[in-house]
């Protein structure tokens, strides 16, 4: 094993492993009693693939990428395995994972170069092979000239940059992520999250990555698993998710949705409040979703659409989204061009294209979706 | 009103001035004043005539003859009560940090106990348990677990607090996650960022265990003396001078092992950041 590190000059890794996660649940023992952080959970992370655990705080995120790593313990019955191989019961030192936390977690006793190192120290290779490791992994994150540095004289990006190096260092079978980069201002997240997933890309490592950010989830994920109360509401690609949200709560969860209670079926057209909408559909669902850049701003003598009255503008940069007033409970979201001229009051006619429209079928497996989905209903009409 | 402004400020400037000088003098009347005085007399020929009489010696000469022995058996002491905290204390605090809130809240009130009842009680409490062994209750070792027992929580204390401070939970993950085994996450990382507060504890362990009377006293005998029940006994049975110089050699003895103590724990925590470059 340490002949080939010695000979491995690039940052090369091994065979990608699958993860899998069988009847995994976790309970807390809490003051009032049994508290379920997850749910039994079945999850398959295929070899080189990056899946992003995306939901709202409490979700069970962390608690999943936990089990992964061997930090915690499923409940009896949950299985792991890496490969072919059941990692279960062994301790997390054991599992060759790399990990990167949310608040760095680095050594505050060891500069760059030593906590960089430290997995190989550990690991018993020779001081000149850690260097020449270490010293292609400061290359690797962009830390030329840093290495002697404490860890309290770098900044926020920097420590994560670290951490991230440190966590590779040792060319784990797995790459785990909580949130690395909730810490960091706008920008610099942008950034680092572009640098992991390139690196990512590269490096073809099978690898886990929390966020409730849905922006970086959707930059990073291969698949994305949106979790809702200890369970998965949906698990897909970045595309599904975004445009065929399997339960209301994804699709509220991710991006904003609008929604339209129908009221009646003409020739080619829905009667929704406010007007119509050109659509055939044909399928049972009472509501029907869009998102805010799909609907179109049409003149006022298009035959079917809906008809309003802007009562809200927020200008973006890139575009402005206005809030429209039809006669709904909740407004209509339109996202339209930020050089268009439009005021507080002003009349203004929308349209949906068919194919943007979507039903949300999913919402029976989901009990807690549907009401949330039925509620919704209630208020629109 | 600009003039009115400036003298106001200067009216601040001026009270302030009196507050901090009557603080500074009431730290000297109170703290050093009285320790010179005492080192003083210990350095007179007669206290009672004044300085007028001379300086001497002879004093520390007679205390150092009378009292060598407790004097070394203190530093002794002193020394292996660092050892028994340091060595019950860093692993108690790690234990605290790790176990539940609960729990680590009972366990630290039961540890502060010593320190809550007085002296007297614990020392009573310990005779009663095991003064009927003769060897162990005639030995040194009894006054180290009277010493141990009160100086315990004052090594605990600041570790834990440091371990929470620096997140020691988080760091250990880490460092598992690089496969480092629980002995090795103890001496790589937990005890190289610990070392701030186990000096703090050390520093205040030497000082409670050299200067402790209360437990002491009444589990002493007549071959195991530490200094402040030799000190008592001086005070109470001979001249002023003689208990005065006493002060004087507890002074010496006392302040170059702080400083060695404070010196030693730079030193390793120095040495600590240059190892692991
Ligand atoms: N050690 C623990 N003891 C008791 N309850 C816990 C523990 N860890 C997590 N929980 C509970 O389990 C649930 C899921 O927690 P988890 O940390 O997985 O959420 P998360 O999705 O990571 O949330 P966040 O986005 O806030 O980090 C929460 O309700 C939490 O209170
Ligand atoms: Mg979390």
């Amino acid at each position: 094993m340490k002949s080939t590190f010695a000979t491995l000059p690039q940052v090369a890794h091994r065979e990608p492993v699958r993860i899998r996660l069988r009847q995994c649940a976790r309970t807390f023992a809490g003051r009032q009693g049994q508290h379920t952080a997850l749910h039994p959970l079945d999850l398959a992370v295929e070899p080189g693939e990056t899946l992003v655990l995306l939901g709202p705080s409490g979700c069970g995120k962390t608690t999943t990428l936990r089990i992964i790593s061997g930090l915690e313990q499923p409940d009896a019955g949950g299985e792991v395995w890496f490969g072919d191989e059941q990692v279960t019961h062994l301790p997390i030192e054991k599992r060759d994972v790399g990990m990167v936390f949310q608040n760095y977690a680095l050594f505050p006793n060891m500069n760059v170069a030593a906590n960089i190192g430290y997995g190989l120290k550990i690991r018993g290779y020779s001081a000149e092979v850690i260097r020449q490791r270490t010293g292609e992994m400061v290359d690797m994150v962009h830390l030329q000239g840093l290495e002697q540095r404490a860890i309290h004289e770098l900044s926020g990006g920097q420590k994560q940059r670290v951490a991230l190096a440190r966590a590779m260092a040792v060319q784990p079978r797995v790459l785990l992520f909580d949130e690395p980069l909730a810490a960091l201002d706008a920008k610099l997240r942008d950034r680092l999250r572009i640098d992991i997933g390139q690196l990512l890309r590269q490096l073809g490592i099978t690898a886990v990555y929390v966020t409730h950010d849905q922006a970086e989830a959707m930059a990073l994920g291969d698949r994305i698993a949106v979790m809702e109360k200890g369970r998965i509401a949906q698990l897909g690609t970045p595309q599904q998710i975004y445009h065929q949200p399997a339960t209301a709560f994804v699709a509220d969860f991710i991006g904003t949705v609008n929604r339209f209670a129908i009221l009646g079926r003409g020739q080619g057209s829905l009667q929704v409040t406010g007007g119509g909408l050109p659509s055939d559909y044909q399928g049972d669902a009472s509501l029907l979703y869009c998102r805010p850049e799909d609907v179109r701003i049409c003149t006022d003598d298009e035959p079917v659409a809906v008809r309003g009255r802007v009562i809200q503008r927020f200008f973006l940069g890139q575009s402005q989204r206005l809030l429209v007033d039809t006669g709904a409970a909740e407004p209509l979201q339109v996202d339209s061009s930020s050089r268009q001229h439009w005021q507080v009051g002003d009349a203004i006619s929308l349209s949906v294209p068919a194919d943007a429209l979507f039903a949300i079928t999913g919402n029976q497996t989901q009990p807690h979706a549907g009401e949330k989905a039925e509620s919704a209903a209630g208020s629109s009409t | 009103m600009s003039t009115s402004l400036s003298v106001r400020s200067a009216g601040v400037m001026h009270w302030r001035f009196v507050l901090q000088l009557i603080f500074t003098l009431a730290v000297c009347a109170f703290m050093i004043v009285p320790v010179l005085m005492s080192v003083l007399a210990g350095l007179t020929e007669n206290y009672l005539v004044g300085l007028s009489s001379g300086l001497t010696t002879r004093w520390i000469a007679e205390v150092w003859g009378l009292y060598a022995d407790s004097i070394w058996l203190s530093i002794y002491l002193a020394l292996a009560c660092l050892g028994c905290t340091l060595l019950l204390g860093v692993p108690a605090a790690y234990g605290l940090l790790k176990c539940r809130k609960r729990w680590a809240a009972i366990i630290e009130e039961l540890l502060l106990m010593p320190v809550a009842i007085p002296g007297l009680a614990t020392a009573l409490a310990l005779l009663l348990a095991y003064g009927q062994f003769h060897g162990f209750r005639g030995s040194w070792l009894f006054i180290l677990v009277g010493h141990v027992l009160f100086t315990l929580p004052f090594m605990i204390r600041p570790v834990l607090a440091v371990m929470q401070a620096i997140d020691v939970v988080r760091l250990e993950e880490a460092a598992s996650s690089l496969g480092a085994g629980a002995i090795q996450r103890f001496f790589t990382v937990i005890l190289p960022n610990c070392t701030s507060g186990i000096l703090a504890g050390a520093l205040m362990v030497i000082t409670l265990s050299v200067g402790e009377f209360n437990i002491t006293w009444m589990l002493h005998t007549p071959l195991t003396k530490t200094l402040p029940v030799g000190l008592a006994d001086s005070y109470a049975s001979m001249r002023l001078e003689i208990g005065s110089a006493y002060t004087l050699i507890f002074l010496l003895m006392i302040l170059p092992l702080l400083t060695l103590i404070q010196w030693f724990g730079q030193w390793a925590a120095r040495r600590a950041s240059r190892s692991v470059q």
